[in-house]
């Protein structure tokens, strides 16, 4: 499996990350190479195996539904790089999208 | 220079023979004498001092904690209230935590005073230490062949253990996902314990790969690992993945017999490409754990060789989401002057983020993406199913599973840089266990060709970490191991 | 199934799958333990786990979980004993994580069905698909400055059951019918606080056309309508734009679209360069989510009687008809006030003042039932008054208006008025003999066989009586003397 320049441009897309042209050839060329070091994995056979979304064999302790934390505004606007009135504040956004 | 350890050090507290202030005033000035390894990012003295005081009228009033008084350094994965906390970044250079993590709250209710924020790769991405946007770290130890080469102290953990190799702090904690505690710990000669995934809460850490983060100590030997462990581990509400099991009285677990605990051996574990000193060792532990009463017993690992590409595979793929919430919106590093929100995203995460992580970003999208997912991700994650019984067989055999941590001793600064493969590699031991979430331990065990650390590894069964502490102490007691002396560094 | 409330689409017909995302009705947030509430001060219900703060991690909130379960019990659906949050990454100013967690492989609740009563009275099912808990998203304000976005993080985390439904809905109609009984069983076991002005219901819809019995076609999603009105509009915009766009030879790119009420008009999204790749993996923070067939069963056994149940109950018990029955249960609040009322009244008689009268008013005045300034005890009140024909039904309806404005009870204002029916035949026959007496040509009229002058006669009485005679005794009393 190789990447190219454009399919690494993709993947900057996706992972919010500009990269220049150059810089988007270099790393094709390193990302290949782990992939193809990684291709090994195609050998096992995984037939019939689940996979593992975690080591322990636990499940969730949910909560109980109190109010106890927020209500302190300051705490976590305290690393904000903008605020205005209690807000964070990002270059305008037009596009809408919501999910 | 093994000065004194974390636990005698806790001795001589209690004695009386020293004070807290006295011994942290030594250490600062340990601290200031090997600044240039650049173990620490961010050194708190003052902080260190202030605490000191609070600590021996503690201890006066008779309410001395667990590790009252002790001077301990901090990865800078650990949010600290109050205290810039980094992981290493540009992204996060001014970030200063209004909270303060769930083990470093216990380090410090324990009595434990810190002395400041370790040094580390890049958000825990890499085996060198040298992906940190605050300068390499350097390893105390050098060569005996090449005495003017500046040594890897190992990563991603690198800070906390320079400072615990030269004395800047009796305890260091650091993370470990795939080695990141127990090769470093190889790399400069000290104790390296990464527990069960579980064990220790994962909340207020820096996440890199959430299945895989763990907190453990770097300590100069067992008995300080034991009882630093002590203070960290339990239960967390705060943290599904903590688990609600009883923590063990570990100190007292050390003198328990040996005898008749089996000791599994693997082959896959000794490839032929191992230089001899390594294989050397390897063999040395087997007969040491054998002369304390240990049975040595012969198993296999059919799918080692597949647990780094899956643990890659893993890992990156979590961080790539992890590190999504690094846009420069809530905190952190943002780019001036974006024209538009995208803008900011793309510019802040590019300049935000240094080269290693860029890359894991990038592929660990790549795995996850439509279309890749169940050739990569998946895939790896069914292969993971498989390392982990692999482990799950032959704890049915032994008790305690012996290899080496690393394939190397400690390299220089600026080689196996080309190639990431090639410092993948580094991990090739300790990955296996970090993807079975099991407890294990690196011991200072001898000295390469070249006279530079070399570690040995137990692997235990989940949580019983107790165990792997106790064979920690047979190696250690066997190995004698020579630390430097002060003298070296001077 | 084609409905005349429905524009004519010329053949095609609509395909439709709605996807509703109704706020559970927590107190905390999903994964944390800031307020869930609606508003607040900007940032106020916000924990560092919602602002996702460097190594936050998420804990599950157990109401969130049982509101699920019981919402899919509600829809007779299938719960699965295990599940599983996952991340789904995408970036937005408002998603601090850079990933919603929401459920994707494995969600808590598979297959289930919902019952809508079409305008003729007949019912259709339409299927489940799936329902699933997640995270909402902390809002965007694009208007406060010229340069800027403000980011308000109180909703991010608010837990949210997005409940899916297969493509079985064919109108306008039937799509606000499946919403509004969706709300209706939310409403009824509490899972839901069904505050569509408040963003706590909002629906997704998936449309596409086709020729009837034809495969289906290429479907776009219109999202985030909050009202009734605004979900019925949409699907007839958007599928008129579908209707032209097809029939002039064009092809529907299946795409997110948004309904601009002002314009009349849905329009894309996003380009089609920046479609999105989701990239779902399980949540490594969060433990699979495993949960017992006994509390499965505890929470089936505390469910209340659900609208279904309720209208069936009306209709045996108290002899509905089932529009009446319909119309009661779609508010909860209605159904309760009436069978208060009920209980002190012929039913039907209770029904036809609550559904008529009652409605009426408060229609006129734009209230709900749980704003009526009559309460229940106090139409019960009323009902018994004129059962016992102490009033009669002219002056029960004044007196509702008067109760209506003033909130008085019943009993106080028809005595302070005076306004007691006049039972007395004395009485009444005193002012029978004197119209009798002065109206000596209508009698004679009467007489020879002009009948329908009866009314005329009683009006002459009522009035007489200034509206308190008992009709019934004047009728009867006036074809004794005539
Ligand atoms: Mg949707
Ligand atoms: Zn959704």
């Amino acid at each position: 499996m190789s990447m190219d320049k454009e399919a690494i441009q993709k993947l900057g897309r996706l992972s919010r990350i500009a990269l220049g042209d150059q810089q988007a050839e270099q790393i094709a060329d390193e990302l290949s190479n782990i992939l193809r070091w990684i291709a090994q994995l195609k050998e096992v056979d995984v037939e019939g195996v689940a996979p593992m979304t975690s080591v322990l064999e636990a499940h969730a302790h949910p909560r109980a539904d109190i109010v106890n934390d927020g209500y302190a505004p300051k705490r976590v606007l305290a690393n904000a790089p903008q605020e205005i009135r209690g807000y964070y504040i990002v270059p305008k956004v037009i596009e809408q999208d919501t999910t | 220079m093994k000065t004194f350890s974390l636990a005698n050090a806790r001795d001589l507290l209690v004695n009386k023979e020293i004070s807290a202030l006295e011994l942290i005033e030594a250490t600062l000035e340990r601290c200031s004498r090997f600044a240039h390894l650049n173990a620490l990012i961010t050194p708190t003295p003052e902080q260190a001092l202030a605490a000191a005081k609070v600590s021996d009228a503690r201890r006066a009033k008779g309410k001395a904690g667990l590790m009252e008084g002790l001077p301990i350094a901090i990865k800078d994965m650990f949010c600290t209230e109050g205290i810039r906390t980094t992981a290493g970044s540009k992204m996060l250079e001014n970030f200063v935590p209004t909270y303060e993590s769930t083990v470093t709250t216990k380090l410090k209710i324990a009595g434990s005073i810190s002395v400041g924020k370790a040094n580390q790769d890049e958000f825990a991405m890499g085996s060198a230490n040298n992906t940190s946007y605050y300068g390499n770290c350097i390893n105390p130890w050098t060569s005996s062949t090449r005495s003017e080469a500046q040594l890897v102290p190992g990563g991603s953990s690198g800070g906390s253990a320079v400072a615990v190799a030269a004395g800047m702090a009796l305890g260091a904690t650091g993370t470990d996902t795939g080695g990141s505690i127990r090769q470093p710990a190889s790399f400069c000669g000290i104790t390296g314990l990464k527990p069960t995934y579980g064990r220790c809460s994962r909340w207020g850490i820096i996440a890199f790969a959430s299945s895989l983060d763990q907190a453990g100590p770097m300590t100069q030997d067992v008995c300080s690992a034991a009882l630093m462990l002590q203070a960290m581990a339990g239960y967390d509400a705060k943290d599904s993945t903590s688990i609600d099991i009883d923590v063990p009285n570990y100190a007292a677990a050390l003198n328990q017999s040996f005898k008749g605990l089996r000791i599994g051996i693997a082959e896959q574990y000794q490839p032929n490409t191992l230089p001899d000193d390594i294989r050397a060792l390897h063999q040395q532990g087997q007969d040491w754990l054998k002369a304390a009463g240990a049975e040595i017993v012969p198993i296999s690992m059919p799918y080692t060789d597949y647990a780094l590409p899956t643990y890659y595979i893993v890992g990156l793929a979590e961080c790539s989401s992890n590190l999504s919430r690094y846009d420069g919106v809530r905190y952190g590093y943002r780019t001036p002057d974006a024209s538009s929100l995208d803008d900011m995203y793309m510019r802040t995460r590019a300049e935000g983020f240094g080269s290693e992580v860029r890359r894991r970003v990038l592929l660990g999208t790549y795995v996850l993406s439509a279309g890749y997912y169940d050739a990569y991700y998946l895939r790896a994650q069914k292969v993971r199913t498989l390392i982990a019984q692999d482990f799950h067989h032959a704890f049915r055999k032994c008790d305690l599973i012996l290899t080496s941590t690393t394939p190397s001793a400690a390299f220089a600064h600026g080689e196996k840089m080309d190639d990431p493969i090639s410092m993948y590699l580094n991990d090739v031991f300790t990955v296996p266990a970090s993807l079975s979430g099991l407890p294990a331990i690196s011991i200072p065990a001898g000295l390469s060709a070249d006279h530079l650390p070399l570690g040995l590894q137990l692997i235990g069964k989940p949580f019983d970490e107790a165990t792997v502490l106790r064979g920690g102490k047979v190696l250690e007691d066997a190995a004698k191991f020579t630390y430097l002396s002060e003298n070296d560094h001077e | 199934m084609s409905k005349i409330t429905d524009i004519d689409l010329g053949g095609w017909e609509m395909v439709i799958g709605l996807e509703v995302h109704a706020q559970v009705s927590s107190a905390s947030k999903l994964f944390s333990g800031a307020s869930a509430a609606f508003g607040g001060k900007p940032n106020n219900h916000v924990s560092i786990v919602d602002a996702a703060m460097p190594g936050m991690l998420p804990i599950l909130n157990e109401a969130a979980l049982r509101c699920a379960v019981q919402t899919g019990l509600a829809l007779k659906a299938k719960i699965n004993t295990y599940s599983v949050f996952a991340r789904k990454n995408y970036f937005y100013a408002d998603l601090p994580q850079g990933y919603q967690i929401s459920q994707y492989e494995f969600p808590i609740v598979g297959e289930g069905t919902i019952e809508i009563t079409l305008d003729d009275g007949s019912t259709r099912t339409i299927g489940i698909e799936r329902l699933h808990l997640e995270q909402d998203a902390g809002k965007s304000m694009h208007d406060q400055h010229p340069q800027y976005s403000f980011i308000d993080l109180n909703r991010s985390g608010v837990p949210l059951m997005e409940i899916v439904s297969k493509p079985d809905v064919r109108s306008a109609f039937e799509a606000t019918a499946y919403v509004r009984k969706l709300a209706n069983i939310l409403d009824y076991i509490g899972a839901c606080d069904v505050n569509m002005s408040q963003g706590s219901l909002r629906t997704d819809i998936n449309l596409s056309l086709r020729r009837p019995g034809a495969e289906f076609g290429t479907r776009t999603e219109t999202k985030n309508l909050n009202s009734l009105k605004a979900i019925r509009q949409a699907i007839e915009v958007e599928a008129w734009r579908q209707k032209v766009v097809l029939e002039s030879g064009g092809t529907i790119d299946q795409e997110t679209r948004l309904f601009d009420p002002v314009k009349f008009e849905t329009r894309s999204l996003r380009s089609k360069e920046d479609a999105h790749d989701y990239r779902y993996f399980p949540d490594p923070d969060l433990l699979p989510v495993v949960i017992s067939e006994d509390w499965i069963a505890k929470i089936q056994s505390s469910l209340p009687e659900l609208p279904d149940q309720k209208i069936a109950r009306f209709q045996q018990e108290f002899g509905l008809s089932a529009y009446d029955a319909d119309v009661l249960v779609a508010d909860q609040a209605a159904a309760n006030f009436f069978e208060v009322v009920c209980a002190s009244t012929t039913p039907k008689i209770a029904a036809n003042w609550v559904i008529v009268e009652l409605f009426g008013r408060l229609n006129k005045t734009d209230l709900s039932i749980s704003d009526s300034p009559v309460s229940a005890q106090g139409l019960a009140e009323l009902l018994a008054l004129l059962e016992k024909d102490t009033i009669s039904g002219r002056t029960a309806k004044d007196v509702l208006d008067t109760m209506f404005s003033t909130g008085k009870s019943a009993t106080e204002i028809v005595k302070k008025q005076g306004l007691e029916q006049v039972s007395d035949t004395s009485a009444i026959g005193a002012i029978i003999d004197e119209v009798i007496a002065s109206n000596p040509g209508q009698v004679q009229q009467f007489r020879d066989g002009n009948e329908r002058l009866l009314g005329w006669f009683v009006g002459q009485v009522m009035r007489q009586s200034g509206g308190k005679a008992n009709p019934s005794i004047v009728n009867q009393l006036l074809k004794q003397n005539l």
